[in-house]
């Protein structure tokens, strides 16, 4: 493993990441800091919703921000870059085995989502003024975000190498939209109860665990047991990764 | 000093479409659905290279002369590490490229036929970068960028996005990209496609100049020119075979009546056309029309004089004569019946 060209590769990222770090906060924050201001907010003051409401909320705007920022910060990048031009064989081409390059795109992945994840918990917590009550748990909180972190950015490496550029629109109507609005990121799982099949079929979408296990790490709300969560995170990692690393060798050798 | 390559029996069958040819205009995948109306639905072969075997010396020039689609960038793409063999082995110096690829891709430089440059970075950007791929220190990066962007003639505009660059400079940096960390050995494909004559000439000289420093340089070209004044040697390769290697003169002169005199009269009539077919060393006699014949032979200047005597002999006036030397279109059209143009 040569682990000058592996630095240098997420350095390259990194670069780049900063150039565009504004257009990308703004992408990845807007939207959950607006629907945080509107029903952590809006409806709480006004009383449609209960001030406990914040508790499940918060964590649930930062798991959908921390998957939407590492699976966008691999997947756009990478369908870009398999494109006509090709441009992945600039690095394709760096004295590494290919298989790091993935590893390389999922840690550069993982960093934006953590990023993204503790910028959230602050600017959530303004937004909806204050009132969300902390169970915090650091130990636990670390090791979720972590798997968080890692399993949206291998997320975004499996859909990055299987979507066309043309695809985009439909990547984001198809997966990511159904994704969030089943991902429990809005109302504990618990909830569900009332739908039993939707209860168990939404098992499958791994924003459940990340929404559950910062839910149960961070605040005072109904939740998942965390070590389920983790135990769950853990078999979506290796499953992604899995999946990822195969369909970028196929795509990057012809 | 010097790396060479050893290319055995190397067969390359797609069973999915190339990467070149979805780099081509107006591919798409759904059009190359439904094309062919006979074919099956999932079944997509085809063969790109066909058994080549092949050796390239040590600090030579090698050119692959070739049309399109005829093997030439599948055989870079097999030596660069992208492609991966069918059958067959490939290898730089003694390292095998499929097995031992971050070795070979050391050694190694490549310039593809379209450029895959890094478009979120700026020109000195790249260069830097790919220094610090290869491992290079900060300083020797920087040194080797300037010293590469001054040779490119890019240093004004060095620190702009290279995606808001001309085709012309697109080609110059990523040449300048693919020796920045120094390799034995440079891949460049189609290198002048689309160059005005002027960055061509640039191009050529600087490729003059990284093969006198004992560097091994491999080209695809389908223009006869750079062949014949870059090439130390070249291989023929069509259909994915090879049709002939050597050096660009023996190739030529390999071939019988290589020279074509292209001769316009006043008038051409039938005695005219036999007394030319007399003449020593013309192996075939065309009329173009009524004024024009064009004659094949194995040599050009000396019929001349031969030529006008014929002429007079039948009270016919010479107004005209092209000498065509042996060329690798010549040759390409005699090993395969077609031009390379078709």
């Amino acid at each position: 493993m040569n682990w000058k060209t592996f630095y240098a590769l997420l350095s390259r990222d990194g670069h780049v990441a900063r150039r565009n770090l504004l257009p990308m906060l703004l992408q990845n924050l807007l939207q959950p800091l607006l629907l945080t201001f509107v029903f952590g907010r809006i409806l709480t003051a006004g009383g449609m919703m209960q001030g406990a409401y914040k508790n499940v909320l918060l964590p649930g705007v930062m798991a959908i921000s921390m998957v939407l920022s590492g699976v966008q910060a691999v997947a756009m990048p990478l369908i870009t870059e398999f494109q006509f031009t090709r441009e992945i064989e600039d690095r394709l081409l760096a004295p590494m085995d290919i298989g790091w390059l993935a590893v390389e795109k999922i840690v550069a992945g993982m960093i934006q989502a953590l990023v993204a994840g503790l910028v959230v918990i602050p600017a959530a917590w303004l937004t909806m003024g204050s009132g969300a009550q902390l169970n915090f748990k650091p130990l636990q909180f670390a090791i979720v975000c972590l798997l968080v972190a890692m399993f949206s950015s291998a997320g975004g490496l499996a859909l990055g190498c299987s979507v066309g550029q043309t695809q985009i629109g439909l990547m984001f109507s198809l997966v990511l939209a159904p994704m969030m609005m089943f991902g429990c990121a809005y109302y504990p799982w618990s909830f569900l109860s009332h739908f039993p099949v939707l209860q168990y079929a939404v098992l499958i979408n791994p924003l459940v665990y990340a929404s559950e296990g910062l839910r149960g790490t961070l605040t005072k709300a109904d939740h998942i047991d965390t070590m389920i969560v983790i135990a769950a995170m853990v078999v979506i990692n290796v499953i992604l990764l899995i999946v990822g690393l195969r369909k970028f060798h196929s795509k990057a050798v012809s | 000093m010097g790396i060479g390559i050893r290319i055995e029996n190397l067969r390359k069958v797609y069973d999915t479409p190339p990467p070149s040819a979805a780099r081509g205009a107006g591919f798409s995948f759904v059009a190359q659905r439904s094309t062919g109306p006979k074919e099956k639905k999932k079944k997509f072969e085809v063969v790109a290279l066909d058994g080549i075997s092949l050796e390239m010396l040590p600090g030579e020039v090698f050119g692959l002369l070739g049309p399109n689609g005829a093997g030439k960038s599948t055989t870079i793409g097999i030596l660069t590490t992208r492609t991966r063999p069918t059958s067959g082995r490939a290898f730089i110096g003694d390292h095998d490229v499929w097995q031992e690829q971050v070795r070979a891709k050391r050694l190694i430089g490549v310039v593809p036929q379209r450029p895959n440059l890094d478009f979120a970075l700026t020109a000195r950007e790249i260069l830097l970068f790919h220094g610090a791929y290869f491992g290079q220190g900060a300083r020797e990066r920087a040194e080797r960028s300037q010293q590469l962007l001054e040779k490119f003639k890019l240093t004004d505009r060095a620190d702009h996005m290279v995606r808001s660059y001309s085709g012309g400079m697109m080609q110059r940096i990523s040449i300048a990209r693919a020796m920045m960390h120094d390799p034995e050995v440079l891949f460049l494909d189609e290198p002048s496609a689309g160059l005005d004559p002027q960055t061509r000439l640039l191009l050529w000289e600087i490729v003059r100049d990284y093969n006198r420093a004992g560097k091994t340089i491999v080209l695809t070209t389908h223009y006869m020119e750079e062949a014949d004044s870059l090439c130390d040697r070249l291989a023929i390769i069509d259909h994915g075979k090879i049709i002939a290697t050597g050096a660009p003169k023996e190739l030529k002169s390999s071939i019988p009546g290589g020279y074509l005199l292209r001769l316009r009269f006043n008038r051409v009539p039938e005695e005219l056309m036999a007394e030319l077919k007399k003449l020593p060393g013309v192996t075939e006699v065309r009329s173009a029309d009524h004024i024009a014949a064009d004659v094949y032979a194995d040599r050009g200047g000396p019929l001349i004089s031969a030529i006008v005597a014929a002429a007079q002999s039948v009270n016919v006036e010479l107004h005209d004569v092209h000498i065509a030397e042996p060329s690798l279109e010549t040759l390409f059209l005699h090993h395969t019946g077609r031009s390379l143009r078709d």
